[in-house]
């Protein structure tokens, strides 16, 4: 072959599809204390959170839903990270994992596995599937806010 | 015979490389390129001929105006129609099935009629009815598909009846690529005293059009899908329906006589082309119902079918991969929608863009047909004129590529 076959490492790192492959956390809580939902109307990709929140702290969090690697992954990851985290440290994470896929910030390893997103950045028209489960969450977290 | 390769020297765009391999495009069913020759027309009227027409007595007006006028005669001998006058330009398909839902439908649709429609169509052949039936009271039926992929028409035969007003079927899905017997539903259609009306956005640039036989009483595409540029739609009515009706958009030339409290309509087909129209596009789809003529619909079929069996070809030798669609390349136009178990559509398409092949991903403005199918999104190639087997083989590649990154650990050390 005359042209070297196209890379894909950078977008679908292993970590990306360990995740995708082997979902972590997938499935509904019992007991939820928000339950949250989005779809991403131009492609069909949906993402549904449960929460349990109390103390101010994320208990437990799972998510299901349907649609390609990136924003399945990125669900996968954003549960393993935030479960047992505080609001504070979830909202911190939260504005890194946005400033990482939005602007390109370089991200830091606070974020854990997340890190493994960054390359998505560089892809325009997929930023939208990782952010998916990112802006659910949002509206989770500010429902319980309000609800607090 | 085709000969792509000669085909593609007229094709600018499909000179260059994305992503550094040669730009394979497979998107056709959502807009085809353009040749040089329609590329040319368009600048060789904005250089010779731009003027507004119709009212004009000044050389360049009556030049303008003969142009666009010549195209409409042109798009009636593509359609084998023998009257221009029952030619309206437009927008696009979806404005054309507009202009029959609101124009047509509001004066004779009325509450308790029966709008018969299929679980296949583009949105654009729904959304227009949903409003009719929603300023009316009309109800809407769907006519549902076979295991294969094919309109079921028993189903369509049982839901045509006394109450059934108008059925509006896609002749070549966008999805599946199944070429509908459009002239026997019209046929039906017929015998309940309903209208029929044709989506022809998929088949006017893809199948020999024979109007007449087609015995439909509106037909709709769009030039930018068959080479032509965007912003030009063209709506065939059957003769004498188009005085029957109101206009759709009122404004300037569509009138004969403006008084203050009313006026009177321009003959037809002017009453339904209100305002300036997309003069230059118009004249510039010209060249392109040129280049097909020349090529002749036959031989473009023939191409595409051949394209389409090699296509399924190639790609049924892919593990996982699962075609929809109907299973013989003579009853189904150049589209192939397929889903891959280890990946999503959206991947699918990333790493075929990754190969410098141009293929979509996504509900392809069919969410019925998405629901029926039970997927969210398909991945669809879809060929014309200039592709060949070695576009086919690239995709194939590329498709194999998705099952290294996506499969397990084992096949990854392949990568
Ligand atoms: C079957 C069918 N109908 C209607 C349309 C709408 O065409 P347009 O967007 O040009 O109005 C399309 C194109 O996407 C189509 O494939």
């Amino acid at each position: 072959m005359a042209v070297a076959e196209p890379q894909f490492d950078d977008l679908y790192r292993e970590i990306i599809l360990d995740h995708y492959r082997r979902p972590r956390n997938r499935g509904e809580l019992a007991a939820p204390s928000q339950r949250v939902e989005g779809v991403n109307p131009v492609c069909g990709d949906e993402i549904h959170l449960d929460l349990e929140i109390g103390d101010n702290t994320i208990r437990d969090v799972s998510y299901w839903g349907h649609g390609c690697s990136i924003s399945q992954s990125s669900a996968s990851m954003l549960t393993e990270r935030l479960k047992g985290c505080s609001i504070e440290e979830a909202e911190r994470v939260m504005g890194k994992v946005r400033a990482m896929l939005i602007d390109g910030a370089t991200p830091d390893d606070e974020i854990g596995d997340l890190q493994a997103l960054e390359g998505v950045a560089r892809l325009p028209v997929r930023v939208k599937c990782a952010l998916l489960c990112w802006n659910v969450l949002k509206e989770g977290l500010q429902q319980a806010t309000t609800a607090a | 015979m085709i000969n792509p390769r000669e085909i593609r020297k007229d094709f600018p765009i499909l000179e260059q490389q994305v992503n550094g391999r040669p730009l394979v495009y497979l998107d056709n069913a959502a807009t085809t390129q353009k040749p040089r020759q329609v590329i040319e027309a368009l600048v060789r009227y904005y250089e010779t001929s731009n003027a507004n027409i119709h009212r004009g007595i000044h050389t360049l007006a009556v030049r303008a105006t003969e142009q666009y006028e010549a195209v409409r005669g042109k798009t009636a001998v593509f359609l084998k129609a023998s009257h221009a006058e029952d030619i309206v330009f437009t927008r696009n398909t979806t404005e054309a099935l507009n202009l029959v839902a609101r124009a047509w439908g509001d004066a004779n649709v009325h509450e308790g009629d029966e709008i018969v429609l299929t679980l296949m169509e583009h949105h654009s052949n729904i959304v227009p009815w949903q409003q009719l039936a929603r300023r009316t009271g009309a109800v809407l039926r769907y006519a549902g598909i076979t295991p294969e992929g094919k309109l079921d028409l028993d189903e369509v035969r049982g839901m045509i009846g006394p109450r059934t007003k108008v059925v509006s079927v896609v002749h070549m899905s966008n999805v599946l690529g199944t070429i509908n017997p459009v002239a026997e539903i019209g046929e039906m259609a017929r015998k309940a005293g309903a209208l029929m009306v044709v989506d022809g956005a998929q088949s006017a640039p893809h199948l020999p059009v024979d109007i007449e036989a087609l015995g439909c009483d509106f037909f709709a595409f769009s030039a930018h899908k068959m080479l032509g540029p965007t912003g030009v739609g063209v709506l065939w009515a059957r003769r004498g329906l188009l005085e029957t009706m109101e206009p759709f958009l009122g404004g300037g030339d569509m009138i004969a006589l403006v008084r203050q409290d009313e006026s009177t309509w321009a003959d037809v087909p002017h009453k339904f082309e209100a305002g300036t129209p997309n003069i230059a596009d118009v004249i510039a789809f010209g060249a392109a119902l040129d280049y097909l003529g020349n090529l002749g619909m036959g031989a473009v079929r023939a191409h595409e079918m051949a394209l389409t069996a090699y296509a399924m070809e190639q790609l049924s030798s892919i593990e996982g991969l699962k075609m929809h669609g109907p299973e013989r390349a003579d009853e189904r136009g150049g589209v192939v929608s397929f889903a891959m178990n280890l990946a999503h559509p959206h991947d699918i398409a990333t790493i075929a863009d990754g190969h410098g092949v141009a293929i979509r991903a996504g509900h392809h403005c069919a969410q019925l047909l998405m629901r029926h199918l039970g997927v969210a999104a398909t991945s669809r190639a879809s060929f014309s004129i200039y592709n060949d087997k070695d576009d086919i083989e690239a995709l194939a590649e590329a498709l194999e590529h998705v099952n290294r990154v996506f499969g397990d650990g084992s096949s990854r050390a392949a990568i």
